[in-house]
């Protein structure tokens, strides 16, 4: 189990474990975000890192395209754009050079986000405290609201811009008081459309969030089998246990968070297609 | 608090990222593949040009068989014709020289006979008068029975 100073116990393994390392606006006793002016560093850490290693990868990828005959990883890669562009092909209108890359880059940065959630819960936050003394460490960034919430916002961003640049100021306005009722019912189509645009940035941020959050807490109570319940004889019980479930958990959760990219990846295609759309 | 200025962050760095990406890996990749799907279809559009061509070909080659053949016959029948007109010619001045030799030898056979027939003529002449003599026991005078011999030649 992780060096935790504060104790052992169940709940405050959890917790440590869900603590972003802090720096700034931080409570010291919790190691909690305190006021806005606090930055989880690591959050931004991997998700940075792993977008240096996409635009890497790629980079190298990129200085020696092949034409005719593409190898083993250059192939995954087209396979990989043919399906994010068949998507977006398959939803959206007319044509936006800016969708299938926002698209692409949604759909692999969140991936490979996700992904960290397959390490062993403990092996990052491990190494971090026994090499680097960094006592905190939350090793998945989209199981941080900021990270998910950053990129709804950001999409968000896009969904009004466009809806003015096609819509003009006029349709844009039309849309919130004549939708979805028509033109007897203003005040609550208002209501109702601001919901629905609303929705639209929470519902994408709060989804992946709450899945990966969840999946990180059933692989730190699989974690808690052997490391807790596991005292002397019970091991040779406990430990086989933990080892099928958290298997069990891991393929399963390959699923979850490649369905969890995608959805997201998908939501923002067609939201930023309800945006171009003339007639709502 | 949860949201916190981690937000602005993470902002940026998806915005960066979206940039890069868009740059990177992107315009690249769309760049490739569609490169790659003209050449597909330049080659496909060659193939069918190429089968197109062939049949072409093939076509004119048949024509060009077929007016050869005709033409060959042609020649053929041609020759063939010339063939007989020589062989007629052959045939005609073989027959007319023949016709002259014959002729020819003819005549020679004639005054060949003629010839003979005078020198028969004179010794029969001779032959008669010594046969006359032999006959008569004397002396047949020529002279004297120039006219009865001369008769007697010409009986013969």
């Amino acid at each position: 189990m992780s060096g935790s100073s504060d104790g052992g116990g169940t709940v405050a393994y959890i917790q440590h474990h869900l603590t972003n390392l802090c720096v700034g606006d931080c409570d010291p006793v919790t190691h909690k975000a305190a006021g806005f002016w606090a930055l989880h560093l690591d959050t931004v850490f991997f998700s940075v890192m792993l977008g240096i290693l996409m635009i890497v990868v790629s980079a190298r990828m990129g200085r020696n395209l092949a034409t005719g005959t593409p190898g083993g990883f250059q192939n995954f890669v087209e396979m990989i754009i043919d399906f994010v562009s068949g998507q977006v092909k398959d939803t959206f209108p007319g044509h936006n050079p800016i969708i299938a890359p926002l698209a692409l880059t949604i759909f692999v940065w969140v991936w490979l986000m996700n992904f960290m959630d397959l390490i062993p819960v403990d092996l990052l936050p491990m190494i971090a405290s026994g090499v680097l003394g960094i006592e905190y460490l939350k090793v998945v960034p989209t199981t941080d609201l900021n990270t998910t919430l950053a990129m709804s916002l950001t999409v968000f961003a896009l969904i009004i811009y466009y809806n003015f640049k096609i819509k003009g100021a006029a349709g844009y306005l039309k849309m919130f008081l004549f939708h979805p009722f028509g033109k007897f019912f203003v005040p609550v189509n208002i209501v109702m459309s601001v919901i629905e645009e609303l929705a639209k940035p929470l519902s994408l941020a709060l989804r992946l969030f709450g899945n990966l959050f969840a999946g990180e807490l059933v692989f730190l109570l699989i974690a808690l089998i052997g490391g807790t319940m596991a005292v002397g004889l019970g091991a040779l019980i406990w430990f086989p246990l933990q080892v099928v479930l958290d298997l069990g958990w891991l393929i399963f959760h390959l699923l979850v968070i490649t369905l969890q990219a995608f959805i997201f990846m998908v939501l923002t295609i067609v939201y930023l297609a309800m945006a171009h759309t003339e007639d709502h | 608090m949860n949201i916190n200025v981690t937000l602005i962050a993470q902002i940026i760095a998806f915005v960066t990222l979206l940039w890069f990406v868009n740059r990177v890996l992107w315009n690249p990749m769309n760049d490739l593949l569609a490169a790659r799907q003209k050449r597909i279809a330049d080659g496909l559009a060659a193939a069918d040009k190429g089968k197109h061509d062939l049949e072409l070909a093939e076509k004119r080659a048949k024509e060009h068989l077929m007016e050869a053949k005709s033409q060959a016959a042609e020649i053929l029948a041609q020759a063939e014709k010339r063939g007989n007109e020589i062989v007629e010619e052959a045939k005609e001045k073989a027959r007319t020289e023949g016709e002259r030799q014959l002729a020819a030898a003819k005549a020679e056979i004639e005054q060949e006979a003629n010839r003979a027939k005078e020198q028969l003529r004179g010794k029969v002449a001779a032959v008669a008068a010594a046969g006359a003599g032999r006959i008569l026991g004397r002396e047949v005078d020529e002279k004297a029975h120039a006219d009865l011999l001369k008769d007697l030649v010409g009986q013969i």
